[in-house]
Formats: C-alpha cells, structure tokens, sequence
C-alpha cells in the first residue's frame, strides 16, 4: 500500500555535526543517514567534512575516509570498489547507484547518502536484503532442463548467446527495485525490476526447458503485472542494464501464449 | 518469505530523499489525471442530472458550471483528459515493448507533458 509518510520510529532527526579534519582547505560537505540498533533512537543525519585533497575522485573513496579518518563506527557494505560485486548500492544524491563507480565530480553542493530506499535498515547504510534475495530465489536463476544430461556441456548458438547480453551482466545490488515506486508499495508481493530481469534472462536462455513453468508462475497480478512501466529501474541502473525492457519482454510472451 | 520487519528496524526514507524524474513524474501524472477526471465527471453529470431536473435548479447547477470556479475544474479537466490520453497512448506503444530506453521514453515524456499543454490551448481557442 501507498504510504507517504515514514513509519513513526523511522523519521529522521537532525544528527551529529563532526569535526572538520585540521589543516584542510579544500573540504566538501557530506550528510549521511545513521542508524544504531543499539541506541533505540530514531534515524538521524549526521554531518562531516571530507579533505578532497586527502581523498579519491569515487564517493565509497569519501565513506571509507570518513570511516578511517573522522568516524569507525560509520557501517557500509562494499568490497571490489569496481562496480562488480553490488555491494555499495546506496542512494546517492537522489539516485540508487554503486558507490565505488559514482565520481564526487558528478553531484553539485553537498553530497547526501542514504540507504537504499524503502528497505529495513540492520544499521546506517546497510538495509536487509533478506525477501530481496528471497524473491531473486523464487524465479529459479538456474538452468532447469529435462532432457537427458549431454555427453559434454549444453551448446547454445552464437546468436541464442547473444540474446543474453544485457541480462547476465546484472550484479543483485537491488539499486534498481528499490528506485522502483510500485516495488515500494507493493514490495512483499511484486517481485520488482531485479528479479523480473533474472526471470526473463532464463526464460529466453535457448538451453532452459522451463519456459512455460516460468512464465506460469509469473502469470500474477502483484508477481509480474505490478509493473507499470515507471522506468525509475532503467534510469538507475548503475550498470546501465534495461529491466523495464526485459520486464515488457515477459508480458510480450504472455500475450503471445495466450492467443 | 521472510519477515523484512524484525526488530523494530526503520524504513528507510524514499519519496522524502529520491530525486524527482521525468519517469516518475509523468508516470504519478497519469494516476492523478485519472482520478481527478472523476470530480471533473462528477461535475458534468451533475449538471447533465440537473438539467433533467427542472428549470430552477438548472440555472443553479449551470450558474456553478459557468463561474470561474467551473471554468477553472473544466479546464484543468480538459488538460487531464489530453494528457491521460496521451499517456495512454504512450502506455500502447510501450505495451509494444517498443520506446523502452531512457532517451525515447524521456521523449515521450515530455510529448505528453507539453503536448497535453498545447492540445487543450488548441482545445480552448477552437471551442
């Protein structure tokens, strides 16, 4: 369901203003979203002050100069800091992105950092993935067959692999889903851009025989149908992938079965 | 599925800190046209009912219908029925699976946004 407002215990409270690093001249501003399950107290917005000169171009560069220089107890994901494991996707300046490939030089005035949106926070920017990862589990990402094993591996054609491209490359960082308005209000049953791109990337696959399983599952009204085609999921996608392009894909072969 | 509430975690902040776009805002553009027309339609049918009435309560109904006040609601009306339409037009061509990147639906975006502008001008000079 629609609700505008934040829940009572999740409004956010003006936080903690650090102290700027000495000797600086060329600081920039950051306001960062914090939560501790320890304190009991609602979210608050912590400020601080980062030395440019003492930082690299990339914002996870800022988070992890804060962490070791003004705050430890500031909590974040991330570990390839290239774009490849989806761990640091958080809201950045208004957008879902990674963290790790998003340059300070691309946000004008202050930077503001907040967990992905719409999510259960565990602690400051790190929200739980838990039904995220549940959904993702749901549509089968694996290659279900029937046939008999063959002697070597599953061939596929140059141009059914090519069909792929675009689909494989997604990292799971949920940028996507949690820009999604629909996935907001209707999360716990839509299962949202990410897993929907997962879907069709196995019900395309020339080598999966569970194409109509697949699409008999998603035959939902909240599962597939909840998508209305906003494209907040295309316009985030730190990878540049086009979930509402695979999700039109799947309601294009739903169609095409039933007549 | 899992419970995404346990504990008493916070929801973390979304309408409050995303950046408005021109794909959400034309998408929550459409909802809103859609649900006004209803008060729009509510207005027309009520003074197509009173009509049928009688005399009296006509002059009434269409001394509404006739003020400022009725001619802002029918035109702010005729500007939602030209942008949900367009908007629906647009819905068509997506069904398609066609005009799904972000450079041709931001595009079309902006063809409902300001063509809705344009049609009711149109609309308004002719009528």
């Amino acid at each position: 369901m629609v609700q505008l407002r934040l829940p009572k215990n999740s409004r956010m409270i003006r936080g903690k203003t650090w102290p700027k690093p000495e000797g600086a001249s060329n600081l920039r501003k950051f306001q960062i979203y914090r939560w501790n399950p320890d304190e009991g107290d609602n979210p608050s917005v912590d400020t601080y002050f980062v030395d440019m000169d003492d930082c690299g171009p990339m914002v996870l560069d800022a988070l992890i100069y804060i962490k070791n220089k003004i705050d430890p107890t500031l909590t974040f994901r991330r570990s390839c800091r290239e774009g490849i494991c989806g761990s640091c996707a958080m809201n950045i300046d208004g957008i879902n992105t990674l963290a790790c490939i998003y340059g300070m030089d691309e946000i004008k005035g202050d930077v503001k950092i907040y967990p992905l949106p719409h999510m259960p926070v565990v602690k400051d920017l790190i929200p739980d993935l838990t039904h995220f990862y549940a959904q993702h589990a749901s549509i089968m990402p694996w290659l279900e067959t029937k046939t008999n094993r063959p002697a070597k591996e599953w061939r596929q054609s140059i141009e059914d692999r090519e069909k792929l491209d675009g689909l494989y490359e997604c990292v799971m960082c949920a940028s996507c889903s949690t820009a999604c308005p629909s996935y907001w209000w209707n999360g716990d049953k839509y299962l949202g851009p990410a897993a929907l791109l997962h879907a069709y990337r196995w019900i395309i696959d020339s080598r999966d025989e569970a194409t109509g399983e697949r699409l008999d599952d998603l035959e939902d009204p909240f599962k597939l149908y909840r998508c209305h085609t906003i494209m907040n999921c295309t316009k985030t996608c730190p990878k540049g992938l086009n979930p509402a392009k695979a999700i039109a894909e799947i309601k294009k072969l739903m169609v095409e079965r039933a007549v | 599925m899992a419970d995404v509430n346990r504990g008493d975690r916070p929801l973390s902040p979304h309408l409050q800190v995303y950046r408005p776009q021109l794909t959400s805002i034309t998408s929550i553009l459409t909802r809103l046209t859609g649900n006004a027309l209803i008060v729009g339609f509510g207005l027309i049918i009520w003074w197509l009912l009173a009509a049928a009435t009688g005399p009296e309560y006509f002059a009434l109904a269409d001394r509404v219908v006739t003020s400022w006040f009725g001619d802002l609601v029918l035109t702010l009306s005729l500007w939602a029925i030209w942008y949900h339409y367009l908007a629906g037009l647009r819905h068509l061509y997506y069904d398609a699976g066609k005009g799904l990147d972000i450079p041709t639906a931001e595009l079309l975006g902006w063809a409902c946004v300001i063509g809705s502008v344009v049609l009711t001008v149109i609309t308004l000079i002719i009528i």
